[in-house]
């Protein structure tokens, strides 16, 4: 698997070693120091909460939610269950990084899991894996058994008297089980449709406990910064942006991949890793966080740099870090109609606005497709998205109205053409 | 095959298989592996049967309304027989950039079946997918929803499917 390295969570993992993913040779990379570090010590709860806000980690998962944050809203002395789950329902299209990271370096996320346990006194913890990723649901497996038998789960860990099991869940193809609180019903064994917030999960999670959820991504960066501490990680990456992070770039690029590099990277800088534009082509516009993130266009693209702060200012959002590439032969309206018919495919179908909405913009963006588009459409596609945007239960309803609400603002004469001319301005795919 | 009247039934092994799913939950949380359940009988019998779908319930001690509703809610499941390999292709955008949809028109051809079509001898199944979260690797395919096959060009494909034979 191409990863270009320069980050905390793959630092040192050799590929060419077939057992790279194995606990020994975490091990010998210093992998498990960060617990024996907190076990030995006597680092506590506050202490290692206190390391995760100075290292300024933002939910690798989409929101960007700061980590150390999340994790002082546990309820600590709550007398029953509560459980710790780790998100590696990985769907939002063009996000590849968590599978790399349970298939290549899976105690990374295991430690970061049990670190979690420890600072937030939970003693059991599931991670959720996306259905179409079996074979790395395996690997998962097989790694818990090594660290089982090593002594890092279950009962008294390392002969203390910490406690934390650790189960992997795999799921079975639904995008909305990547929200947090639909996997929560999935893991429940039911429907995977999102809940009602509040109450969050922090106070009625999984069967109703107490329960933190976070990204595989977040997780695995955890043992880095009880290591080698909060501070060196934030200057990692920039202030308010902390650490590396995974990009997962895909398009038309020469090396498509996973590069975990510093956050507030140039954009340009990382096109230049992945070897450039495929087949010499003119950039042409990126979706840089995920299929839910607005487009943004070469000349703003080629601007920013690779952090929260930087894409949030050009008009998008940083989401999961993937960056979908696209060259001048991208015909905008149908890789729209595409991403629309995801929203459509994919809504749950509890809130009207989502369940209907997603079907009418998709139906829109098809027939202007097809060069049966009528002039006034493209205001109607804005409508129906300002009656879905932030009227329903979960973030999927905005998240299917955010490409649409992108292309239009930048791409809106390529729509334009399409509907008075019947046809693409360019080939497409 | 013996076709009976009978309910069908989960061998010793899926028992097995489920078992472990089971122990991994809180005993009065027996519906958690629910999901885990029906694909075990999914891989064991290929495709979920109402009666099937009974007996997994059963055996995990639900309603057969909760099985069912999970059994419909998740796009992997087949409620319908599928061939003997089923084939998904993802042709989400980021795919479709590099050559998703070239990878699914070349398996249509090849097979003479479109999407949710099963070739005549009953062999392959065709779907499309939506993102298997391995873009970065595109033309991507999954068989039998457990084995991913990254980079399926043409040659790939037809190497594939001579494996599959
Ligand atoms: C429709 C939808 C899909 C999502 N998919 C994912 C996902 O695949 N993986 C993920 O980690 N978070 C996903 N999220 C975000 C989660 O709800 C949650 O915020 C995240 O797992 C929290 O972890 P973090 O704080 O470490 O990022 C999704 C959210 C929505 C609304
Ligand atoms: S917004 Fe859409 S996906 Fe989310 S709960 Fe409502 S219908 Fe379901
Ligand atoms: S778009 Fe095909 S695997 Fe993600």
């Amino acid at each position: 698997m191409t990863v270009y390295v320069k980050g905390v969570v793959f630092e040192g993992v050799d590929f060419d070693d077939p057992k790279h993913w194995g606990i020994e040779a975490y091990m010998a990379r210093g992998g498990y120091a960060a617990l024996k570090k907190i076990l030995s010590t006597g680092m506590t709860q506050d202490e290692i909460i206190a390391e995760m806000k100075t290292s300024g980690l933002r939910g690798r998962g989409g929101a960007g939610f700061p980590t150390g944050l999340k994790w002082s809203f546990m309820p600590r002395s709550f007398p029953g269950q509560k459980y710790l789950v780790c998100n590696t329902d990985e769907g939002e299209p063009g996000t590849f990084k968590d599978l790399d990271i349970i298939v290549d370096n899976p105690h990374a996320l295991i430690e970061g899991m049990i670190i979690g346990g420890f600072a937030m006194g939970i003693t059991v913890g599931y991670n959720y894996i996306h259905g179409e990723v079996f074979e790395a649901y395996e690997r998962f497996e097989a790694a818990l058994e090594e660290a089982r038998a090593a002594g890092f789960l279950g009962d008294n860990i390392l002969g203390t008297n910490f406690c934390f099991q650790l189960h992997g869940h795999h799921g079975y193809g639904a995008y909305i089980c990547g929200e947090e609180t639909a996997l929560l019903e999935s893991l429940e064994g039911k429907k995977g449709q999102p809940r009602f917030k509040p109450p969050f999960p922090a106070s009625f999670g999984l069967y109703g406990k107490p329960t933190t959820i976070n990204n595989t991504e977040t997780f695995a960066s955890v043992p880095f910064i009880i290591r080698e501490g909060g501070q060196k990680f934030l200057e990692l990456g920039k202030p308010n942006n902390g650490g590396t992070k995974l990009f997962s770039v895909s398009g038309h690029v020469n090396r498509p991949g996973n590069y975990e590099i510093p956050l507030g990277t140039p954009f340009s800088e990382l096109l230049e890793m992945c070897g450039g534009m495929r087949d010499g082509k003119k950039l042409k516009a990126v979706i840089p966080g995920g299929s839910s993130a607005p487009v943004l266009p070469a000349d703003i693209m080629m601007q920013c740099t690779m952090d929260y702060d930087s894409i949030s200012k050009a008009g998008s959002m940083l989401g999961s870090g993937a960056v979908i590439v696209m060259d001048e032969t991208t015909c905008m309206v149908k890789a729209l109609e595409r991403l629309s018919y995801f929203y459509f495919e994919e809504s749950c179908g509890q809130c009207t606005p989502c369940r209907e909405g997603t079907g009418w913009l998709y139906r829109v963006v098809h027939r202007i497709e097809q060069g049966l588009g009528r002039p006034e459409d493209l205001d109607l596609l804005l409508s129906v998205g300002g009656n879905i945007a932030g009227r329903t239960i979960c973030a999927l309803g905005d998240a299917a109205v955010m490409p649409v609400q992108g292309m239009l603002k930048h791409f809106r004469s390529e729509f334009e053409h399409h509907i008075e001319h019947k046809q693409c301005l360019v080939p497409g795919f | 095959m013996v076709t009976s009247n009978q309910a069908p039934t989960l061998s010793a092994e899926s028992q097995a298989q489920i078992d472990r799913e089971l122990a991994k939950y809180p005993a009065d949380q027996r519906r958690s592996a629910l999901m885990s359940a029906l694909r075990i009988a999914q891989v064991e019998h290929r495709w979920l049967s109402n009666e099937l779908i009974a007996v997994v319930a059963d055996y995990v001690g639900v309603p057969p309304i909760a099985a069912m509703e999970v059994a419909t809610f998740y796009n992997m499941f087949d409620m319908k027989p599928v061939g003997k390999h089923k084939i998904t292709v993802c042709t989400n955008l980021p795919c479709a950039l590099s050559g998703g949809y070239q990878a699914a028109d070349y398996l249509k051809q090849k097979l003479g079946i479109g999407f949710n079509e099963t070739t005549a001898d009953g062999k392959f199944t065709l779907k499309e997918g939506e993102c298997m979260g391995a873009c970065g690797y595109a033309p991507v395919l999954l068989v039998n929803n457990h084995s991913m096959c990254n980079h399926m060009t043409p040659d790939a494909i037809d190497k594939k499917l001579a494996e599959l034979e």
